[in-house]
């Protein structure tokens, strides 16, 4: 008898665990083996026994925690035998590296964990790929219709056009560390904007990781004093930091999602909100459901409330999987 | 409408004047007309609309979006407007853009049936920021912290003219402005045309004890300087109208004051609250600030006067140009019927030591210093050095330990330098006011570095500070307050002087602050 989807991969306190597999997917404790969608810290974590991931994750985590962070690696490439399942990786355009995990049993349904996933272009990753699959495990982050993204350029437009409305004040944008930092400075390069960017040092080690995996990211310069750039970039927690006196009268600003909702772009008592986002947005999220078209949905994390009423009205059937310890880290 | 809803959402986040003059001025310059006179008729309050009820929307809503989802999105963003822009389908293809000019016409001139439809229709024509903007319109709702005044500062500023010259013409030009922006790049000057129009006011400076040395006591008339608010009445042509220094029209608020102006010409005075001779509390004036509607009662119990000191023309003379000393003679003989106006009286010295003697003893607890006058001077607009001065009366002084702290924007990211402070009640400390300014920019970073030394919680981005720091804060009144913890509330608080000499123990109690507060009110 065909094995169900939920014999095949279930919560557990650490995480979705396939027991024909024995991995764990993106684990939230130390785990002996570990399948890894992308770098983010709430999705990979370090100390596991095994690691398997794309090669830029694998080396996005050694950067971060170490070359230490596990006690081997393994590098994600085409289709894999792990006991009596089947994996590969497949793009999930959210951040350099990131892959959504096909699982494909040998008797049951295909499951796709994307992991956090973005449609719209972005020039840092690989884009999105549809993956046929049975069972689709979503993220809902920005899982309300009022999440409509709009398009990125044109906020890094508004970003430039600050810039230029005060010329004499420094903007600083917070921004995280992997994937949002180097999205932004293509967006403005694509823009047009050709000044060196000044870095907060804690953004610099992946933006070097990012022109060595050949991606074009202009002049940059340390964030060392007020003089070397106009544009500054630092990780949101900096703003509360004394680091933020150096700058006289800055504009602050933040790269999210979340910078849609007023109330949450005043809470981060920013100056120039920009709507930046990797994951997802309403459209892109029920628009992927279509497309992919599976007989069951399942949500991680985020707004899921709204995604089930969705699907409901679809005649989707779908579940929340209630997965605590993701999205901490800000989008 | 693109413009002009990317103008409001730059306002809504921006905090310091400045910057908000900069966008202001910036649109005001690259937006073609009449969109930048509708702009800046939204951004005055002097656009008249059809007010949309948010009930309208919500059904207009609900017949495109699915309840539930739309339930749960307003619970997420916690505005309706907001919530409705961003969940309103979104039109496909290129839109072509909705000039705020036709928003305006839709929302002055569409019937009360066509009006779902029509709104309907053009929030089909938008993007969400587009919606936003139109529906904070529809509401009357724009909350981007833009004064009348500050918007007419910033067009002074594009045709580089004193704001005054604006101020005076105001009251007599109609949205769109279109000649105000003519003559504002170039044109010619529009003609003040309102009835009982508003002068522009007359501004003191302050001066301290050693300024006066400098100075001849004959020269100068002295008055008291009333803790109400300035206003001109003028009753002119069959129209009276009460406005404040800055020129907007308040008269609403105060009918009674408007039916004591029985006379044809414009009174320089200071608005107060007066039972009989009895000057009320700044306090009991505030109660009657910005109500539409004024109870009966309230006027009973809390009944406007003018206390005059200036008068600007009477009987279709311009009298502003006659040095002070004639005006002052003027207005002393002026056939003033309501028992509602009285002058201002003048205050007998020689010496400044004898008004600094005055000034000590103030004879009632509504007046806060003394004011200076040069009897030769004409009534000119603005605030020049010289003319007129104002001697404030020393502030209060309250040692106070800081108990919370915030940081600050623009200059100030990254400082913290919004702070919250209390005074002891029996044992425990409670907060008795706020103030973010007084001190240097050294101060301010000694400040910021006891922070976050001293920081024990955070709430957001407020953080709880050990109750170790005493502040002296001055203040320049005191009134009860049933809207905080302590009872009371200060007046232009600020921090005087940082004393890291002295242990929180020592701060002051609660009951030094109660007894400074003024004589019980008459409650209303």
């Amino acid at each position: 008898m065909a094995r169900r989807a939920d014999q095949i991969l279930f919560p557990t306190d650490s995480g979705l665990y396939c027991p024909d597999g024995d991995f764990y997917i993106d684990p939230l404790t130390p785990v002996p083996r570990a399948l890894v969608t992308h770098g983010h810290s709430d999705h990979a974590r370090p100390g596991h026994g095994a690691v398997l991931a794309t090669r830029q994750t694998l080396e996005i985590m050694a950067i971060r925690y170490g070359e230490d962070f596990t006690a081997q690696k393994q590098v994600a490439e085409g289709p894999l035998r792990l006991g009596k399942v089947t994996v590969s990786f497949h793009p999930a355009g959210h951040i350099l590296g990131s892959a959504q995990i096909l699982i494909t049993p040998d008797d049951g349904p295909r499951i796709l964990n994307s992991g956090d996933y973005c449609r719209t272009p972005n020039p840092v990753c690989l884009p999105w790929e549809p993956v046929d699959c049975d069972v689709f495990i979503t993220e809902a982050t920005f899982g309300l219709p009022v999440f409509r993204h709009p398009d990125p350029l044109a906020e890094a437009r508004r970003l430039l056009a600050s810039m230029a409305e005060f010329p004499e004040r420094p903007h600083l944008v917070g921004v995280y560390a992997l994937g949002k930092a180097q999205r932004l400075i293509a967006l403005v390069r694509q823009a047009g904007h050709q000044e060196p960017i000044a870095l907060h040092g804690a953004l610099q080690r992946l933006c070097d990781y990012h022109i060595a995996q050949g991606i074009d990211l202009g002049p940059l310069v340390p964030a060392t004093d007020a003089k070397g750039a106009q544009l500054v970039l630092a990780p949101p927690s900096a703003f509360a930091s004394p680091w933020v006196q150096r700058f006289r009268d800055p504009v602050l600003s933040y790269a999210s999602g979340w910078m849609t909702v007023r109330a949450r772009a005043r809470q981060r008592g920013v100056e120039l909100p920009l709507v930046i986002s990797d994951h997802v947005d309403w459209p892109q999220l029920t628009a992927t459901i279509r497309e992919l078209s599976p007989q069951e949905v399942w949500i991680t994390h985020g707004a899921e409330d709204g995604l089930m009423r969705w699907c409901a009205m679809e005649g989707v059937p779908a579940r929340p999987l209630r997965l605590v310890g993701y999205g901490d880290e800000p989008e | 409408m693109k413009a002009f809803a990317n103008l409001l959402e730059r306002l809504a986040f921006t905090a310091g004047r400045n910057a908000k003059l900069t966008i202001l001025a910036h649109y005001f310059r690259d937006t073609p007309d009449p969109d930048r006179g509708w702009a800046l008729a939204a951004l005055t309050g002097t656009l008249e609309l059809r007010q949309v009820s948010p009930s309208l929307l919500r059904r207009l809503t609900g017949e495109r979006v699915d309840a539930e989802l739309l339930a749960l999105s307003y619970d997420f963003v916690g505005d309706l407007a907001e919530t409705i822009a961003l969940i309103w389908p979104e039109p496909e293809g290129a839109l072509a853009d909705v000039p705020l000019r036709e928003a305006v016409a839709l929302l002055q001139s569409t019937g009360k049936l066509a009006l779902p439809g029509a709104i309907a229709t053009v929030l089909d024509q938008m993007h969400p920021p587009e919606r936003l903007a139109f529906l904070k319109l529809a509401t009357g709702n724009l909350r981007v912290g833009v004064s009348a005044r500050l918007a007419r500062v910033a067009l002074a500023a594009l045709g580089s003219r004193p704001v005054e010259e604006i101020e005076e013409i105001w009251h007599g030009l109609v949205p769109p402005f279109q000649p105000l922006f003519d003559w504002l790049s170039g044109g010619a000057r529009p003609e003040a045309a309102a009835l009982a129009p508003f002068r522009p006011v007359m501004l003191s400076t302050p001066v301290t004890p050693e300024d006066l040395q400098a100075l001849t006591p004959e020269d100068y008339f002295a008055e008291w300087k009333w803790d109400g608010i300035r206003v001109q009445a003028v009753a002119e042509g069959g129209e009276r109208r009460l406005y404040s220094r800055t020129g907007e029209d308040i008269g609403r608020a105060f009918p009674d004051l408007l039916d004591a102006l029985d006379f044809e010409g414009s009174l320089d005075g200071e608005l107060l609250v007066r039972r009989g001779d009895q000057v009320a509390s700044f306090a009991d004036l505030q109660k009657r600030l910005g109500r539409k509607v004024i109870s009966k009662a309230m006027l009973q119990s809390h009944p406007a006067a003018l206390r005059a000191y200036d008068v600007l023309t009477w009987q279709g003379e311009d009298l502003r140009s006659l040095p002070l000393s004639d005006r002052r003679a003027r207005l002393e003989d002026l056939p003033l019927r309501s028992p509602r106006i009285d002058v201002s009286p003048l205050l007998r010295f020689t010496t400044w030591e004898e008004l600094a003697a005055l000034r000590a003893a103030p004879p009632s607890a509504v007046i806060e210093g003394v004011m200076l006058k040069r009897r030769d001077s004409p009534y000119l607009a603005g605030r020049l050095r010289g003319p007129w001065f104002k001697w404030k009366r020393d502030p209060m002084l309250v040692d106070a330990v800081l108990l919370y702290a915030q940081s600050g924007h623009g200059k100030r990211s990254g400082f913290y330098s919004d702070f919250t402070f209390g005074v002891w009640d029996g044992a425990d400390l409670v907060p008795v006011g706020k103030a973010y300014f007084g001190f240097t920019d050294q101060e301010l970073q000694e400040l910021d570095r006891f922070v976050r030394k001293n920081t024990v919680q955070r709430f957001g981005p407020v953080r709880q500070l050990a109750p170790l720091l005493v502040v002296e804060v001055a203040f320049e009144g005191l009134n009860r307050s049933s809207r905080h913890r302590s009872g009371v509330a200060m007046r232009f608080p600020r921090i005087s002087r940082i004393r890291w000499d002295k242990p929180a123990a020592e701060a002051d109690q609660l009951q030094s602050l109660i007894a400074m507060l003024p004589p019980a009110e008459v409650e209303g």
